[in-house]
């Protein structure tokens, strides 16, 4: 069926478009974008005023937890969630049981993600088996099975010299490496940032230069390869600060922050409730001067992507002691209403910037299709209601997981539908 | 104010010559449960402090009992070892009268991977009044006041709070100075892993004392001044005309983290050895929350020196801890009025 989306402001920076426009959307795929449309038989979706039509949402840093946690979530189930949160393609770490070291596990999460029917679901595949960190996998029939990136995320990449290979061997696939950066000896069996408030709620601290150490060691072997480094969940102003030199001399090296690191301080660990462990997350919740340097690196351009990192855990594991409970939070719902309350009604970015942080930029960096409304596209597209207001409900999150620490929140900005494909896979019901 | 059962008069339950402790002043303690010092205001710590001055008395009875908690279980839930601690919160509750059972990790269903919240659902569907906790993971109290019913007193957390220790640290100071504030205390040792230290300085600096915490500067936790204490690496510094010297343990194990080189080394730059202690007040006290390691971060002759109050230290626990079980108990609403009348 054919969709003709009347009358959105259409923000499309990928085609310098910002204005009121129609999108008219043929067999799925972009057929024209302009002004006054006919319908041509197509159905139309009424926009209504001040709503923003952009390429489809892209979240490059999810956990789907399937095969072997389905406890948490399944494939289906976080589509369901990235489609309710405006996102119409999610990549998948493979930090599953077993680790998707194998093009089996690829397929087989291709093929429950076809099932869903609902959000793009692009796997990424471990960089060594079972991201033990002691041989490479076989990454060229990985990337053959479909997989788009490659990770030992949930863990570092475990030596320079794996790292090493690794972008090589990636660089020569056109593919990039995703380290989530954190020296194992400064992390040691830390649950919350170094400072303050750890010292007061005696728990052991993880300092923001265990990420940072490893930021520069990745930024110096991209430059010496050739290769992509991508930084995930980046969260320490040292970190940052690497990633500024590196992109300075040329180093092809790209990040992402989570919405929780420029939105949270480790002070809410300080309740109330203290200790919530909905808000042990790692990288963990850093002090004010680190969330202020992620704020400012996404308004400055030198953070390229804001993914969520949504880490979905059952609510028994999450319902202990703090330093015994899994670090993680869901994200895929929440992201849109604080990007919108947080940082586009806060005036710190456009909407064009915001288009960039959530859609351009992640297809860019992941070399996927998406990011732009040009005709010809496959039709993702989502519709974000910048002045509705929302309270966040765990409870009625679509995720099979309820572990956020924005419970409650009241925030401007909401998704009103997502298409991918050219189909309605959701639509907001006014509340 | 309605008249406590267990306190009524009732000469059937008198024992020789005295009377119940008396009752606790308006308002009491704000919170239902003891998870730490933090968030306890002066007059909240004065008042644990006289009503323990009542309660010291009772131990040196010949029947050092009163009924005050006849009719009250209180379970004592160990998830660490702890010898001093789980004693002493024994002997105060059967001081009490309470009815008191006192389980240890090796015999709980924790190690049947029963989690922490089941283990103490399946108590409390027993109604006890009270749960004394100490557990490895800090926070862990904190955890059960969301959840229990039960008042929760916190006997160690992690590396959080110990704060019946800070407390009958501050009886034990308070007994031979008179006063709190004013005082320079130097806390010495490791202080990153020490939830002694973190409760002593906030109780100490919210009594107006003027806290020192010493150790090597791999064991200084970030942000300890905003906690209330003056950091330095400096033992002399610290000790410099103190009124009171307290040391913490050296665990062996920190040696593994790259702390410490030595306990040898860690004895030369900061034990506490006669000759440091005298260039403190020549009143000094030196306390030590146990167990010692002689040798470690305290010389023999200081352990054992004239100025040394570690076992005072540890027979004030057994008041200050009755004292918080009372002024804890019968706060939640059920109290057994009835109960009392059939008996």
């Amino acid at each position: 069926m054919n969709l003709l989306l009347k009358n959105g402001r259409v923000v499309d920076p990928a085609n310098g478009r910002d204005g009121e426009f129609d999108v008219l959307i043929v067999d799925g795929a972009i057929a024209r974008v302009g002004r006054d449309l006919p319908a041509e038989g197509a159905e139309v979706l009424e926009i209504t005023r001040g709503w923003v039509v952009t390429p489809g949402l892209i979240d490059i840093h999810v956990h789907l937890r399937e095969p072997g946690q389905e406890h948490k979530e399944t494939v289906a189930t976080g589509a369901a969630s990235a489609v309710a949160g405006g996102f119409t393609a999610v990549a998948c770490m493979p930090n599953t049981d077993p680790v998707n070291d194998h093009a089996g596990i690829t397929q087989f999460i291709l093929k429950k993600a076809a099932e869903a029917k609902l959000a793009r679901v692009y796997p990424i595949g471990a960089v060594s088996l079972g991201s033990k960190g002691e041989q490479l996998a076989e990454l060229g029939e990985q990337k053959a099975a479909g997989c788009v990136a490659f990770t030992d995320d949930g863990r570092p990449v475990a030596t320079a010299l794996l790292m090493r290979r690794a972008l090589e061997y990636a660089g020569m696939l056109g593919v990039p490496i995703v380290n989530h950066c954190e020296d194992p000896s400064l992390k040691g069996d830390g649950v919350a940032h170094e400072g303050y408030h750890a010292s007061a709620l005696g728990l052991r601290g993880i300092p923001g230069v265990a990420e940072s150490l490893m930021v520069e060691r990745d930024v110096s072997l991209a430059e010496l390869t050739g290769g992509h480094v991508h930084i995930a969940h980046m969260s320490a102003r040292q970190s940052l600060r690497a990633v500024r030199a590196g992109k300075a001399r040329g180093v092809n090296v790209t990040c992402e922050v989570a919405p929780h690191h420029f939105t949270l301080t480790d002070a809410a660990l300080e309740g109330p409730p203290k200790y919530d462990t909905n808000l042990k997350m790692n990288p963990p919740l850093r002090e004010a001067a680190d969330r202020d340097a992620m704020l400012e690196g996404i308004a400055d351009g030198s953070v390229d992507v804001i993914a969520t990192d949504h880490a979905p855990h059952h609510a028994d594991e999450k319902m202990l002691e703090f330093d015994r409970a899994p670090f993680g939070i869901v994200g895929l719902e929440t992201a849109v209403p604080i990007v919108c309350d947080r940082l586009l009604h806060a005036g710190k970015i456009s909407w064009g910037r915001f288009v960039e942080l959530l859609s351009v930029n992640p297809a860019r960096v992941f070399h996927l299709p998406g990011g732009s409304l040009s005709e010809g596209a496959p039709a993702d597209v989502t519709v974000i209601a910048p002045d509705t207001r929302v309270t966040v409900s765990a409870a009625a999150l679509k995720s099979k997981s309820k572990n956020t620490p924005f419970d409650g929140w009241e925030l401007r900005g909401a998704v009103a539908a997502t298409i991918v494909g050219g189909q309605v896979v959701y639509r907001h019901t006014a509340s | 104010m309605t008249t406590r059962a267990a306190d009524r008069p009732d000469s059937a339950e008198r024992l020789p010559g005295r009377d119940a402790p008396p009752e606790p002043a308006a308002p009491g303690l704000k919170s239902r449960h003891l998870l730490g010092i933090a968030g306890l205001g002066a007059d909240e710590i004065t008042l644990i402090l006289d009503t323990a001055e009542a309660m010291k008395e009772i131990g040196g009875r010949a029947i050092k009992k009163v009924p005050t908690l006849r009719g009250r279980t209180v379970v004592n839930l160990f998830f660490e070892p702890s010898t001093r601690t789980r004693t002493s919160f024994e002997i105060a509750e059967k001081r009490l009268s309470a009815d008191t059972l006192s389980i240890a990790t090796a015999t709980s269903s924790v190690t049947k991977g029963e989690t922490l919240v089941d283990t103490v659902r399946n108590l409390e569907a027993m109604s006890p009044d009270m749960i004394v906790m100490r557990h490895a993971s800090s926070g862990a109290p904190d955890l059960l006041a969301r959840i229990c019913r039960s008042a929760i007193i916190n006997a160690g957390d992690g590396m959080h709070e110990h704060p019946t220790q800070a407390l009958l640290d501050a009886f034990t100071i308070r007994s031979h100075k008179g006063r709190l504030a004013g005082l320079k205390v130097a806390i010495v040792g490791d202080l990153l892993h020490s939830r002694v230290l973190r409760s002593n300085v906030l109780l100490l600096q919210t009594m107006g004392a003027d806290v020192w915490a010493c150790g090597p500067a791999t064991l200084i936790p970030p942000g300890l001044e905003r906690l209330g204490a003056r950091p330095t690496t400096s033992v002399e510094e610290a000790v410099e005309d103190a009124d009171v010297v307290m040391l913490l343990r050296i665990q062996h194990e920190r040696m593994q983290g790259h702390f410490i080189p030595s306990v040898r080394e860690y004895f030369a730059l900061f034990g506490m050895t006669p000759e440091r202690v005298r260039r403190a007040r020549e009143d000094v006290i030196v306390m030590h929350p146990g167990p010692m390691n002689r040798g470690v971060e305290i010389d023999s002759d200081v352990a054992d020196g004239p100025y040394s109050v570690i076992l005072e230290q540890v027979s004030n626990g057994v008041a200050v801890r009755m004292a918080v079980l009372y002024l804890l108990s019968g706060r939640d609403g059920r109290d057994d009025e009835s109960l009392a009348e059939g008996r």
